[in-house]
């Protein structure tokens, strides 16, 4: 099967942020003999060089649906990185002491896609219901469901990849969950490099796809407008209160303070 | 560059985000449209012969650009090589726009970007760190202005 190769290598070296990078030793698939490796970790790949100045990787490991152990081996420091096939291969790394260990074997087990994932909809669902709340509502309180939480011991999983997206979007509460990623209403140049405006802020992801559907005249419109609708009416009410409470308040103050 | 195929081929057979039959060329000269099943799954676009269960190529969405071609057309390319270029030709306009969105938003990078947006976006409105219930708020790449280590 062909890969991008030389865009693997380019994004193993660039600029992009590194989840973990430092020196490993990886065991060797038919010798036992352990090389020392410059690991990078982006994402769910994890790249290793020949060397730290190396311009290009001996080699990737693709992380999706691997899970993390610690080793019962004479070497110290040892972790592997296990996927499920039959005649999958095993990595056994070592590392050089037992935080750098410890610190690999978190951030190899949350490398997953799908974690990522997960904590960026956790996040997108927190901050819409902290919209939706009027002032003074408790939003940032809720409870993490228990796999979330890092676990103290060694042992971790990379979770299992969860079924495809369903093509319709799950309602909550009558209304359509806001939206799955953030949308591609985006800048013409934003796909890659950006997300940061001049004065490095980050940038805001995209609009969701369903506001695109309001405004064009593509199809989808009917469930989509359904959904904005309702959204639209909830918004519109809550506005409206407020709006009555402000002229009242108004009112009030120039009628003056009563006898 | 070595890699572990057999988990990318394994990972090829997962459910997708989105799959279809498109006409794709390859960037190499005196390519021509052939017709291929392409496949979204996490942040690879696996692409296959029609009638075969193996993909014959991946692409990992890192570091690229989608842009829109001519009529239900988009293309993808990578930042290092910007004239090279996939090119896919849908069956429509509607399932080509379908696609660049769906595409743009499938990258590691993009997830973190947004991430990293929504913590910054609660954090000013609570004063509360979201990630510290997840115990991963000091980890580098969550971090505002994150480069290079």
């Amino acid at each position: 099967m062909k890969l991008n190769e030389r865009s693997l290598a380019f994004y193993a070296t660039c600029d992009s942020p590194a989840d973990n990078a430092g020196f490993l030793y990886k065991r060797g698939e038919r010798h036992t003999a352990y090389h020392r490796r410059w690991f990078v970790l982006k994402g769910n790949m994890l790249f290793y060089f020949e060397e730290r100045e190396s311009r290009e990787p001996v080699g990737v490991i693709v992380l999706e649906g691997c899970t993390v152990e610690l080793c019962d081996s004479a070497e110290e420091f040892t972790f592997a990185i296990r996927f499920g096939g039959a005649k999958s291969r095993t990595y056994v790394l070592a590392a050089e002491s037992q935080a750098a260990m410890e610190s690999w074997v978190k951030s190899l087990s949350r490398a997953s896609f799908d974690y990522m994932r997960l904590v960026v909809r956790e996040l997108e669902k927190q901050l819409e219901e902290m919209r939706w709340r009027p002032a003074g509502g408790c939003g940032g309180c809720r409870q993490l469901p228990g796999s979330w939480k890092s676990k103290p011991s060694g042992l971790e999983r990379s979770p299992e990849r969860p079924l495809a997206l369903p093509t319709v979007l799950p309602k909550e509460n009558g209304c359509a969950v806001w939206n799955n990623m953030p949308g591609a209403d985006r800048p013409p140049d934003s796909s890659s490099c950006g997300g940061y405006d001049s004065e490095g802020n980050p940038q805001p992801p995209p609009l969701p796809p369903r506001r695109r559907a309001l405004s064009s005249e593509a199809g989808g419109a009917g469930v989509a407008a359904a959904e904005s609708t309702s959204i639209f009416c909830r918004l519109h009410e809550q506005y409206g209160q407020e709006v009555a409470r402000l002229r009242q308040d108004w009112m009030e103050k120039r009628r003056g303070p009563r006898p | 560059m070595r890699y572990n195929e057999r988990e990318l081929l394994s990972l090829a057979r997962q459910p997708a985000e989105k799959a279809a039959e498109v006409l794709m060329r390859l960037p190499k000269k005196g390519s021509v449209l052939k017709k291929r099943l392409v496949k979204l799954v996490v942040n690879f676009l696996f692409y296959f012969r029609t009638d075969e269960a193996e993909p014959i190529g991946a692409l990992l969405l890192e570091q690229c650009r989608i842009i829109k071609e001519e009529e239900n057309v988009f293309s993808i390319s990578f930042v290092e090589e910007p004239e090279r270029k996939y090119c896919f030709e849908c069956d429509s306009e509607e399932q080509c726009q379908e696609w660049i969105e769906a595409l743009k938003r499938a990258s590691y990078e993009f997830m973190r970007r947004s991430l990293i947006f929504y913590r910054n976006e609660i954090q000013k409105m609570t004063g509360k760190d979201p990630l510290e219930q997840y115990g991963i708020s000091e980890e580098a790449r969550f971090q505002l202005g994150t480069r290079k280590q």
